[in-house]
């Protein structure tokens, strides 16, 4: 087991949003955590990520055999987190590759793993860049600045690529995307698929789980999975909407 | 931010000032107060010719008739400077032939900065004028620079051995009469440095100096000259940290430049003197005058600065653009973290047809601090196709801090270009965390966007110099994200 949620309750300002979440995601799965705007997914990956807004009331989290919620946001990245952000942060003057390089020899040192020269660096970065095709310029500019939207989401799962995370989360990567950008980066992901990491994807819609075909579909509402099945959930919320997994669910919260 | 991170930070702020610590070597110093006697003595004490008293004095006259200004945007307490000791040097001082003969003690303070000047002979090829208190104790590769015609010596020595040259550029960029603090400096101004780069000739080493104020309620008050003869060339490096102290020090420093027909000096500072403690106690006040004059014809004069200390900093390094096709240059980065102020900025002033120049400064505010750019650009009459670029930045680290510009355009010719850019940005939660989740500690974090944000002002400073810049940059922001 890579991952185990237990009863999982967060607030942010003093407000539940996440209201007691189960999860078990092993290495080598695909997951998506798919609802409604307003159900908490992205709280949920800002709190795997270890955001300090959010406050953790109760339940546990195990990581790779260890107590997720002990560590900083950048222990868990070292341990092999990795969220791709939903908005990627503008970081002027820091360019992609000194943020990446610097990321990587800290999570490589952490890792007791030699530190990589620039020589090193390098190829590892041009080999890289080809999955998600995005070009040298985009990578010697500053982080995410003055970057497209589709350019911003593209750069987020590039860091993946480079980091090599055992567990990826990635907050909804295709909002914002047309279909070709979409396509880019899905195929980037699945290339960085293996067996020795696992993949959970938040999305509100069904078209991205065409390119990453999940092995399991959660519905999150109001702070709680309603629901888990396989992909063709996912079909059948796209055909559906929403509203049949709302109604019985409210109905047993009024109960 | 959130209430842990915040701690994390103010645990990194309250970090003790790393050089801050006295050394005991016995000195002789005037009595305080500041009179016609104390100035005469303190030429007689320098073995000066009558030429300097003279000027002294007139300084000193002219000073009396001044008052001091008060228009920057910076607070502190009245300055007495009846209180204050004109004089301070070493009591040991032979004529020393090597870095042996340096007063052991003084070696270790200079270990313990990290600056040994064997270190420095050795590794760097660097040749070193060591001002400390106020006296040259320590001059290296004097004759290799002697081979070329170059004078790279003390201020006292220029004076006793070069009067000619002393007498001719002294007071030629900033004159005596030129403002209360450099009319103060040229009255009592203890020691400082001399260059001299004769007609064609490039310096082939950088030139450092590093000054360290030492003996307490000594104000420093250095005097700097440097001037490149025809198509020379210099780069001068001027390095300082100072010793923890509680009572507040005045340093008024004078740096002249002057640049001939097709001449370039380069001057970067890396400023670090003892800012105060974290409620702004004790610190230096560093009131400093430096104007470079770019005299003939294809000259270039480019400052370059790292301020991070003193409690009070307020200086524009400037350049008077005289020759024509002449270039002028400000790179500047100026942090203030605590109770620190800074005002400063640049004045670019085009006299000569076809002028150039190039501001870019990048102000970094951190805790309860207030940092200001002020600067000038005039364009007088006869100054065709003058052109100037100017960028100011500011960063905020927090919401306690301020970050004000003051751009002043003098344009009096229809045919100038100007240009002017200037950012406010702040260092958001959202960048740190965001680094943090891709596995760097905040601390780093925050170091690595203000060195990205610093990036074209390091880019100018010399190698070895850029290097401690950075270093520099993040002893003194460790943690000042709110």
């Amino acid at each position: 087991m890579l991952l185990e949620i237990k009863n999982l309750h967060a607030n942010i300002e003093g407000k539940e949003i996440l209201k007691g979440i189960n999860l078990k995601v092993n290495i080598g799965e695909v997951h998506a955590i798919m609802g409604p705007n307003g159900s908490g997914k992205s709280t949920l990956a800002q709190v795997l990520a270890g955001r300090e807004e959010y406050e953790v009331t109760k339940g546990e989290i195990i990581y790779n055999e260890k107590n997720l919620l002990e560590l900083s946001p950048e222990d868990r990245a070292r341990e092999g987190v990795f969220l791709a952000f939903q908005y990627p942060v503008e970081i002027p003057g820091v360019s992609n590759t000194n943020l990446l390089k610097t990321a990587l020899n800290e999570i490589r040192k952490y890792q007791g793993q030699p530190e990589l020269d620039a020589m090193e660096f390098l190829s590892l970065i041009k080999s890289k860049m080809k999955l998600v095709e995005l070009d040298q310029t985009l990578v010697s500019r500053s982080v995410n600045e003055g970057f497209s939207g589709g350019e911003k989401k593209r750069n987020e799962i590039f860091q993946m690529a480079v980091l090599e995370p055992k567990l990826a989360v990635l907050d909804e990567t295709d909002s914002g995307l047309d279909i070709d950008a979409l396509r880019i980066v899905a195929n980037g992901v699945n290339k960085l698929k293996s067996e020795k990491n696992a993949i959970v994807v938040v999305t509100h819609y069904q078209r991205l789980l065409n390119y990453i075909v999940p092995d399991f579909v959660h519905v999150l509402y109001k702070g709680k999975i309603v629901r888990s099945g396989d992909k063709s959930l996912a079909l059948e919320l796209e055909e559906k909407g929403y509203d049949w997994i709302k109604a019985p669910s409210d109905s047993v919260e009024v109960a | 931010m959130s209430v842990t991170e915040t701690s994390k930070i103010e645990e990194l702020a309250n970090k003790e000032y790393k050089y801050g610590f006295v050394t005991d070597i016995e000195t002789e110093s005037l009595p305080k107060g500041l009179n016609e006697e104390i100035i005469s003595q303190l030429s007689a004490i320098k073995k000066e010719p009558p030429f300097m008293l003279e000027w002294r004095l007139k300084a000193y006259k002219h000073w009396l008739t001044m008052k001091e200004p008060h228009w920057p945007n910076v607070k502190y307490d009245p300055i007495n400077y009846q209180d204050i000791s004109y004089y301070s040097a070493p009591k040991k001082k032979p004529q020393l032939n090597s870095l042996d003969e340096v007063d052991p003690e003084l070696v270790r303070t200079f270990e313990k900065l990290g600056i040994s000047l064997e270190e420095q002979k050795r590794l760097s090829g660097v040749a070193v004028d060591a001002v400390f208190d106020s006296v040259s104790v320590a001059t290296t590769f004097k004759e290799k620079l002697s081979e070329l015609g170059i004078i790279f010596c003390s201020m006292s020595e220029a004076i006793r051995n070069h009067p000619d040259l002393i007498q001719k550029y002294l007071g030629s960029v900033v004159p005596y009469t030129d403002n209360f603090f450099a009319s103060l400096n040229s009255a009592v101004f203890s020691d400082g440095s001399f260059v001299y780069v004769p007609k064609g000739v490039r310096c082939p080493m950088e030139l450092s100096t590093y000054f360290r104020i030492n003996a307490a309620n000594t104000g420093q008050f250095e005097r700097t000259l440097i001037v490149a003869d025809e198509g020379a060339y210099v780069s001068y490096l001027e390095g300082c940290t100072a010793p923890m102290r509680d009572e507040n020090q005045l340093h008024a420093a004078v740096v002249e430049l002057v640049a001939l027909d097709n001449a370039e000096i380069k001057y970067s500072t890396i400023q670090n003197w003892y800012a105060g403690d974290k409620e702004g106690k004790g610190g230096i006040y560093n009131f400093v005058t430096k104007r470079g004059a770019c005299r003939g014809v294809n000259s270039k004069i480019s400052w370059t600065q790292v301020e991070t200390g003193s409690a009070i900093t307020w200086k524009y390094p400037s350049c008077i653009l005289q020759g024509d096709n002449s270039i002028g240059e400000f790179y500047s980065v100026a942090l203030t973290n605590h109770r620190q102020q800074a005002d400063t900025g640049t004045k670019m002033i085009h006299l000569g047809k076809n002028t150039r120049s190039t501001i870019i400064s990048k102000g970094i505010s951190a805790g309860f601090s207030n940092n200001s750019y002020r600067g000038l650009v005039k364009i007088v009459k006869k100054a065709d196709n003058a052109r100037n670029f100017s960028q100011c930045d500011s960063l905020l680290l927090g919401d306690k801090c301020g970050a004000h510009t003051f751009p002043y355009l003098e344009i009096n010719n229809p045919s100038a270009q100007i240009e002017h850019e200037a950012t406010t940005s702040k260092i958001g939660e959202d960048q740190i965390f965001y680094l943090n989740s891709r596995g760097i500690a905040t601390e780093d974090a925050i170091n690595l966007i203000v060195n990205g944000y610093c990036k074209e002002v390091f880019k100018e400073l010399p190698m070895e110099f850029a290097v401690e810049a950075t270093k520099l940059l993040s002893v003194s922001l460790e943690g000042s994200v709110g």
